[in-house]
C-alpha cells in the first residue's frame, strides 16, 4: 500500500463504496415510505374526517390553496407518492422482466406515465387560481 | 412405519416432462428422510438420482425440497414428517437428474464475492492474526453456512431473476466482510453495491425459514445493507 494515501484500513487499500442508484434508491423508499405515512394520515384526517366530501367544493379548494403551506403539502405529496410508487414498480420490472428489450421498453413507459402525472399535478399545484 | 414417498422424477435424455414417482417404504420413526431415499435407490429403484456425502448436515450436499420447504434430507426425521412425503428438487435451478439440480451458477455468484481471507500486509513471524472475542462474535452466525442452497432457492427474488448474488453469497460475503482480519471487506462491498447485489434482497424472510443451520440470514444482510448505507464496517 502506498505510504501516505488516504484508504482506510479497514476497506484495505480501496475506500469504501459511495452511493450507487440502488443505494440511494433503497434510502428514499425508506425515508418517504415513513414521510408519506404522515401526510397520507394527516390528508385523510383533514378532508375525510374534519371535513367530508359534502363539505368540499370549489370554494373550499379555493380557500385552501390561498395558503401556500396546503399547497407545498400537496405538492409534498404528490411528488413523494409518485416517485415512491414508479420506484417501487421499477424495482419490481427489474425483478420480473428479465428480457433486456422489454425491460427497457416497460420501465420507458412506467416513467413517462410517471412523469407525465408528476407534471399534470404540479401544473395544478403551482397554477391554481380562484375565479 | 409405513410411509409413502412422492418424488418429482425428470431424466432429461429419456422423460420430456417431470413425473411423479410413488414408492412405499418401510422405515424406522427416527429414520431420518435420507434412509428413506436410500432404501427406495437401494431396494426399489436405483435409477433414483439425489446428491448426499456426510449425511449428517455438514456437507450440504442433500438440500430439497420437503413437503414444500427447503430442508435437508438428513436432518429430517420421518416421524416428524407426514405419511406421505413429497420430495422435489431445489427451485430456480436446471435439474439435471431427479434431485439433483446444476449448482453451478449457485458456486459462480459465491466466488463472485471473494469467499477466503484477503490480507497483504506482512505477517509478524511466528505469530498468528488475533482477534477478540467481540471481533469474533461479530461474524459467528456466517461461519456455520455449508453452502446447501437452502435459503438461495427458496428466495422470490432470486425466482424471478436468476441474476441476483442470492442470500447464501451474502452470507458468505458477510463472513469475510465483518472480519477484523480481512481488507478486502469494501471490495466485496463494491461488489454487492451492484443493482444486482444486495438491494435486490426484499427482506421476503424465506431465507431465514429455509437455513437448515439456523443462521438469521435477514440479519447478516441486514448488515451488509447498513454497512453500504452508513459506508462504516
Amino acid at each position: 500500500m502506498e505510504a501516505g494515501a488516504d484508504w482506510s484500513v479497514e476497506s484495505g487499500g480501496r475506500p469504501m463504496p459511495e452511493g450507487g442508484l440502488e443505494l440511494y434508491a433503497w434510502i428514499f423508499m425508506r425515508l418517504s415510505g415513513v414521510a408519506l405515512l404522515f401526510l397520507a394520515l394527516g390528508h385523510m384526517v383533514l378532508m375525510h374526517i374534519l371535513n367530508s366530501v359534502e363539505v368540499i367544493d370549489y370554494d373550499f379548494v379555493a380557500r385552501r390553496y390561498a395558503s401556500v403551506l396546503w399547497r407545498t403539502y400537496d405538492f409534498l405529496m404528490l411528488f413523494l407518492a409518485m416517485l415512491h410508487g414508479v420506484n417501487g414498480a421499477r424495482t419490481i420490472l427489474a425483478d420480473v422482466v428479465t428480457h433486456p428489450g422489454r425491460r427497457f421498453l416497460f420501465q420507458s413507459i412506467l416513467f413517462t406515465v410517471g412523469a407525465v402525472f408528476l407534471v399534470l399535478g404540479a401544473l395544478v399545484i403551482f397554477t391554481f387560481q380562484p375565479v | 412405519m409405513k410411509i409413502k414417498l412422492q418424488i418429482k422424477r425428470f431424466n432429461p435424455e429419456k422423460d420430456r416432462a417431470p413425473w411423479w414417482g410413488k414408492y412405499e417404504v418401510d422405515v424406522e420413526p427416527n429414520d431420518r428422510l435420507l434412509d428413506a431415499l436410500h432404501e427406495v435407490k437401494w431396494r426399489q429403484d436405483g435409477t433414483l438420482a439425489f446428491r448426499r456425502s456426510c449425511a449428517h448436515g455438514v456437507c450440504g450436499s442433500d438440500a430439497m425440497k420437503i413437503n414444500g420447504r427447503n430442508r435437508l434430507a438428513c436432518k429430517e426425521l420421518v416421524r416428524n414428517l407426514s405419511r406421505t412425503i413429497v420430495v422435489e428438487p431445489l427451485m430456480g435451478f436446471r435439474v439435471l437428474k431427479d434431485l439433483i439440480v446444476d449448482m453451478e451458477p449457485f458456486f459462480k455468484k459465491y466466488r463472485q464475492i471473494h469467499p477466503y481471507l484477503v490480507n497483504e500486509d506482512p505477517e509478524e513471524p511466528g505469530r498468528e492474526r488475533l482477534q477478540t472475542p467481540a471481533e469474533r462474535s461479530r461474524f459467528e452466525d456466517t461461519t456455520k453456512c455449508i453452502l446447501c442452497a437452502a435459503c438461495t432457492t427458496a428466495c422470490p427474488s432470486f425466482w424471478t431473476n436468476p441474476d441476483y448474488v442470492g442470500p447464501a453469497s451474502i452470507v458468505q460475503a458477510h463472513r469475510f466482510i465483518f472480519d477484523s482480519r480481512d481488507r478486502a471487506g469494501a471490495e466485496r462491498l463494491h461488489i454487492l453495491n451492484e443493482s444486482e447485489g444486495v438491494w435486490r434482497c426484499r427482506t421476503v424472510f424465506n431465507c431465514a425459514e429455509a437455513c437448515p443451520r439456523g443462521i438469521d440470514v435477514p440479519k447478516a444482510i441486514a448488515e451488509v445493507k447498513r454497512a453500504l448505507v452508513f459506508k462504516k464496517i
